[in-house]
């Protein structure tokens, strides 16, 4: 991964001094190479972004005229609410997009590099199966997460700037949408938000990756069947549903343990900075017994990858 | 030092034994020819000194064990593969980027130098390049990479003759010196012929024949024969034999020339035909040929 990984290995035996070892970055290009062959990391958070964007514009210039209005009475809490639901439906949608390329993604890295068999050009170049796991790894863990929210700030900047020239057109005073519509607020709820998802989903992407090099076809049969079966299984043979609610809690349990949301005053669940709860889920068991089976699933993939020839 | 060196090297893969036992030593500076029919445990035996694939026995490239080793060894050691493992969704400037970020002994310079020999340019995806241009490029990161040794296993399959021959004039030309060790694998015998300093015939996981390529013209004779020595030639015991426009052609191992000349025009067979009558008198076990 550094400079230093490549050098400090230098055969001792064979290698004279003139032949110089360049420093080398092969994780950092390995990760780019993975966004060079999947362009679909960063445009699809883009596209989605702006049809969500555009909609709502259409649908803002297509209200009756006095929706503003009835906007501006509402007390102020039900007003902020009401003026952050288009930014939570975009947000909402460029998080499940990530999700999405997420998922194919991580199904057909190791596939795909045997089934062109270009697994040959990558294992011929000085760039070990760790590195390689990881830098696939990276990609839900880290380029996924970073672009969904970089797309999600320019998009709430957006609808932001948008929301203020609308707002003057219609009679009502910008500073209302400084009250209700807290941007920093957001943002913060956002990024927590995704730290929460990126961590809880880890064992997912160790899952689809390991089954994406173990799959000779149909990766996408082979990560959701098996678990499904099982499911049906259960339920018919003893007619319990654990796995179905363990799978479930695996999705979306993080809601439950990284915000508080126990009701307020006024019976509403909008996230506000006092509902993140970093502590509580620090101490989730579920949080770290994901990461510790991510980490086997990825180190599994890694111990794979050495077996692997093309398809 | 020996740049390969295999002892007892054996692959199985359940009950199909791919290689068993093979003894192999490659000096530094040499091309050897690896050569056998389908299946015999070509790229079985590649894949091992490539740390590809895990084996049984004693296995050094480059004083490395290449299995546990590999990471190390890729440094010091390229392949190609195939001509079609490059992926089709790179662009050539990408594939020089990646390589010259991840390779310690790439020169980007170079590579560009023998691109720009070609009609390939920088912006184009290996999707839309020929077959022949793919090799090319594959050729041109080869190249440029200052490795020990080059492993080369088909290298020009599916390729038109012009470009398997500018592949192997340059490989020789403007890649090997006597610090690089080559060992190529391919069907196509007759265009490696002229390059090869060794030559390792294998067969059903054994080699069947390990030799220089001096050693063999002194030890393969072939002569073509009439019809009234027939009985003659074949009193001498030999290898092989063949029927080319009503007239006999013998091939002999370990028989005086002397004594051949006798009997008719004496030559060097080439690999072709030595391949055919030491893989084919290896295919009926009774005659089976002493490496």
């Amino acid at each position: 991964m550094s400079p230093q990984e490549i050098v400090n290995g230098a055969p001792l035996d064979s290698a004279p001094l003139n032949r110089m070892l360049r420093p080398t970055r092969p994780f950092y290009w390995s990760v780019r190479r993975e966004i060079w062959e999947n362009r679909s990391i960063y445009i699809a958070p883009l596209a989605v972004a702006g049809v969500v964007m555009f909609g709502l514009l259409v649908g803002a210039s297509r209200l009756p005229a006095n929706a503003m209005h009835m906007i501006s009475t509402l007390d102020p809490v039900r007003r902020s609410e009401a003026m952050s639901i288009p930014f939570a439906i975009a947000a909402g949608a460029i998080m499940v997009t990530a999700f999405i390329v997420a998922v194919f993604y991580c199904l057909g890295t190791l596939q795909s590099e045997r089934r062109d068999r270009s697994i040959l050009f990558w294992k011929s170049l000085p760039v070990s199966d760790l590195t390689t796991v990881l830098a696939k790894a990276a990609v839900p863990l880290v380029i996924l997460p970073v672009i969904a929210l970089v797309v999600m700030l320019a998009t709430l900047l957006v609808l932001f700037v948008a929301s203020a020239i609308m707002l003057p057109m219609n009679g009502l005073a910008p500073t209302l949408l400084m009250a209700s519509f807290p941007i920093g607020k957001v943002a913060v709820v956002m990024v927590y938000t995704l730290v929460v998802f990126t961590l809880w989903h880890a064992p997912i992407w160790g899952w689809l990756m390991l089954v994406s090099g173990w799959a000779r076809r149909a990766t996408f049969l082979w990560a959701f069947g098996p678990p499904l079966a099982l499911c049906v299984f259960e339920r018919l043979a003893f007619n319990t549903s654990y796995l179905a609610s363990l799978i479930s809690y695996r999705l979306t349990g993080c809601l439950a343990e990284a915000f508080d949301t126990t009701p307020t005053a006024h019976g509403s669940v909008h996230f506000d900075l006092h509902q993140l709860d970093p502590l509580k889920f620090m101490f989730t068991p579920g949080l770290w017994v994901g990461l510790a089976v991510a980490a086997a699933l990825f180190a599994a993939t890694v111990w794979q990858r050495r077996y692997r020839a093309p398809l | 030092m020996a740049c390969i060196e295999a002892h007892g090297l054996r692959k199985a893969y359940g009950d199909t034994v791919a290689l068993d036992g093979i003894n192999l030593q490659v000096e530094t500076g040499r091309i050897l020819g690896l050569i056998g029919p389908n299946g015999a445990g070509k790229t079985t035996a590649l894949n091992a000194i490539l740390g590809l694939a895990s084996y049984e026995g004693e296995l050094k490239v480059l004083g490395r064990d290449p299995w546990r080793d590999r990471d190390a060894l890729m440094r010091d050691v390229c392949f190609i593969a195939d001509v079609a493992v490059l992926p089709r969704w790179m662009r050539v400037s990408q594939a020089l980027d990646y390589v010259d970020g991840v390779h310690p002994r790439f020169d980007r310079a170079k590579a560009e130098a023998f691109l720009a020999k070609t009609s390939i340019k920088m912006t184009s995806q290996v999707r839309a390049l020929s077959k022949g241009m793919v090799t090319q490029l594959h050729l041109a990161l080869i190249m440029a990479i200052d490795a020990k040794l080059l492993v080369l296993d088909e290298p020009t399959l599916g390729l038109d003759i012009l470009y398997r021959k500018e592949f192997y004039d340059t490989l020789l030309n403007d890649y090997f010196d006597h610090s690089r060790t080559i060992v190529v694998t391919t069907h196509q015998v007759e265009e490696v012929e002229h390059i090869l300093t060794d030559l390792m015939f294998i067969n059903r996981g054994r080699v069947v024949l390990d030799s220089s390529m001096e050693a063999l013209e002194q030890r393969y004779a072939e002569v073509m024969v009439g019809p009234e020595q027939i009985g003659q030639a074949r009193l001498l015991g030999p290898l092989h034999e063949r029927q080319v426009f009503g007239r006999s052609i013998f091939l002999f191992d370990g028989v005086d020339r002397k004594r051949l000349a006798e009997l008719g025009e004496v030559r060097t067979p080439n690999i072709a035909d030595l391949f055919v009558a030491i893989i084919g008198a290896d295919a009926a076990p009774a005659k089976g040929v002493a490496a």
